[in-house]
């Protein structure tokens, strides 16, 4: 048998080759080569093998980040997931209120994440901001910029005020798409409005809720701008995550080396709490049979 | 016995359903036979009590239900697209309905047992409902209706979404494992065909109004009107309108014999319809009129082969057994027999339909 080979062919995949090589191959093959060299700058580079991510991992200010990032995700996910289904599940499905709806919903998904720290830096300020002023006058001692737990509170209702639309409006792409005749058939067989929730619309948003809860899982994590401009890692290092130490080892201080290894760290970290998340939740509810109403 | 009394719906200014007036027997098995936006499902949803009706009364055993809440009628229904609960297995969307009623767990396993035996999904129980074929959901769907013991069952359009195959047999199975429960069985199609294979009642709908109601067989025999033969024909009745003219009926190719029975007609238009498969291609024995036209297309389908003509803005299909080989544009003969007439009057009322072991 005769093959025709055809070397052409090749010339089709470069474009991706390179694409893919610019974006990710390259970039990511530098940050492990500053992560396994030290350098006392005029660009001489001395190995040190994987030093510095035993300093990473057993750095105490690494743990101090990495716990208040999963601290933060697990918070972000606990409101934004169930509010989100919430106002995914009161929406109207049709008449002119859905437009309007969605436009409003997706109004906070347009704004940048500097803006919108901004805009709450200036709204919880007690002499010129609303929020502030308002808190203030009504005798409660809110200040983001020295008080822990109102920083903390300041950043999570900023990210639920900006991305819980997004939650929303996949959840109600997963509702919209149900088809009319499961409610028929849940009301022929008198189900309840909770067992139309738990066994119909749940299972039917399983595939967006998964997707909900990656982004905004991945993006929780990797949370920068908010704290940024909000209170730069403060009051003392109670608002600095992973994101805000790593821009501070690598830029503020100059630690190639480590600052690389971490964010290597970081990724891996990302990379497999998403998997996971993947994996249990494309399982649940399938093999194992509920026995109950 | 349901009884609907001159139930109307009207959505807007536009009527779903239109002064419709019929009775179902227990144990009957009704079909609802009509295209697609004839009603069919507005309908359903009336008898179900998923839509109030906008005028008219709907009596259960003689007492009114218009105002009892769905899930309070007994009734179960069956769509087109296979609707379970998603996470459930097999085995827990059959028993779903009995859980809701609180029946007791050594009654609803020995339910769902047997109705799982008379749907064929005893290997499947415990299943997720979404990893099984098309055709076990829709059975899971079937035997979660089945084993609810409804009053009524409605049944619309099931085997749509299904394979030819399996459509045969749940088509065969259906009727008589439901007749067994005694309930009231509605099922609505739009396939003449399987009106047929189901027997029992038929109502036709067009645009709302039921336009016959009696045994399916006696509907498509001697259907009341132009309309009805039209709904219960597939492909569709031909019509030709036709002048009476003493003892004959003439039309623009030529001139038929009427038949005896009707010589005492008055002369006038009529319109005649002949049903695609009385329709012939080669010269019959007995008396026939003869019309020449071009074909304009031709279908073969399995076994047999469409041929469709037209002359003077009237389109005919004739129905022929057998792949024949016919070319678009040639002029063909076809033979009509007078004895396979359905005729109409000027207000599309039937006069005459063939005899029956004719037909």
């Amino acid at each position: 048998m005769d093959k025709t080979y055809n070397n052409k062919a090749w010339l089709l995949v470069i474009p991706v080759f390179l694409l893919v090589a610019l974006s990710a191959i390259i970039p990511i093959m530098t940050v492990v080569n500053y992560s396994v060299q030290d350098t006392f700058g005029g660009n001489k580079f001395f190995w040190v093998g994987t030093e510095w991510f035993t300093d990473v991992l057993r750095s105490e200010r690494f743990h101090d980040a990495l716990g208040r990032n999963l601290l933060f995700s697990f918070i972000i996910l606990c409101i934004e997931i169930p509010l989100g289904i919430l106002i995914a599940l009161s929406m109207p499905k049709k008449g002119i209120w859905v437009p309007i709806c969605l436009v409003l919903m997706a109004l906070p998904l347009l704004i940048p994440w500097n803006v919108v720290g901004t805009i709450w830096q200036i709204f919880g300020r007690a002499d010129i901001g609303l929020l502030g002023h308002t808190m203030a006058a009504l005798g409660i001692d809110y200040n983001y910029s020295s008080n822990v737990f109102d920083a903390w509170a300041t950043i999570i209702i900023m990210d639920v005020w900006h991305w819980t639309s997004l939650v929303v409006l996949l959840c109600y792409a997963g509702l919209v798409s149900i088809p009319e005749a499961y409610y028929q058939a849940a009301r022929i067989d008198g189900a309840s409005k909770w067992s139309v929730f738990r066994y119909i619309q749940l299972p039917k948003m399983q595939g967006v809720l998964i997707i909900a809860f990656l982004l905004r899982f991945m993006d929780s994590f990797m949370i920068y701008t908010e704290p940024f401009v909000l209170t730069g890692g403060g009051p003392g290092n109670s608002t600095t995550f992973l994101s805000i130490d790593l821009v501070k080892q690598a830029i503020g201080q100059f630690d190639l080396g480590p600052a690389a290894a971490m964010s290597l760290v970081y990724q891996l970290i990302v990379l497999l709490v998403c998997y996971v998340f993947f994996t249990v939740m494309s399982n649940v509810g399938t093999d194992k049979p509920e026995v109950e109403e | 016995m349901l009884e609907l009394r001159n139930v109307s719906k009207k959505v807007g200014n536009t009527f779903h359903i239109n002064d419709v007036s019929l009775k179902l027997e227990k144990g009957s098995l009704n079909v609802l036979l009509g295209p697609t936006l004839s009603g069919k499902t507005s309908l359903m949803r009336l008898m179900a009590g998923l839509d109030k009706p906008t005028s008219g009364d709907i009596l259960m055993d003689g007492a009114s239900v218009v105002k009892t809440p769905v899930q309070k009628r007994n009734i179960a229904m069956v769509y087109q697209q296979f609707i379970n609960y998603p996470g459930f297995t097999v085995y827990e969307n059959i028993a779903s309905p009995l859980r809701v009623a609180g029946v007791d767990k050594v009654s609803i396993d020995k339910k769902v047992r047997e109705a799982a035996e008379l749907m064929k999904l005893s290997p499947y129980l415990d299943r997720g409902v979404l990893y099984l074929s098309g055709g076990q959901q829709q059975r899971t769907a079937l035997a979660r209706a089945l084993v609810k013991g409804a009053e009524l069952v409605l049944l619309d359009e099931p085997l749509a979404n299904l394979d030819y195959k399996l459509r045969e047999e749940l088509r065969i199975e259906l009727p008589r494992i439901f007749a067994e429960t005694g309930a009231i069985f509605v099922y609505a199609t739009t396939e003449p065909q399987e009106a047929l294979l189901l027997g029992g009642d038929t109502a036709t709908l067009h645009e709302g109004r039921i336009t016959q109601f009696g045994q399916t067989i006696d509907v498509h025999n001697n259907p009341s009107d132009l309309v009805t033969a039209q709904t219960f024909s597939d492909p569709p009745m031909n019509v030709i309108p036709m002048q009476k003219q003493g003892a004959q009926f003439a039309f623009s190719q030529g001139k038929v014999d009427c038949p005896e029975d009707l010589s005492g007609l008055s002369d006038g238009s009529y319109s005649i319809g002949i049903r695609p498969h009385h329709l012939m291609l080669s010269e019959p024995k007995q008396s026939s009129v003869k019309v020449v036209a071009p074909v304009s297309t031709s279908e073969i389908a399995g076994s047999e082969t469409f041929v469709h003509v037209a002359f003077d803005d009237i389109k005919l299909v004739i129905l022929t057994h057998g792949v024949h080989r016919v070319d678009i544009g040639e002029q063909i003969q076809v033979y009509m027999d007078p004895a396979k007439f359905f005729i109409f009057d000027g207000e599309n009322k039937l006069i005459s339909a063939p005899k029956t072991g004719a037909a």
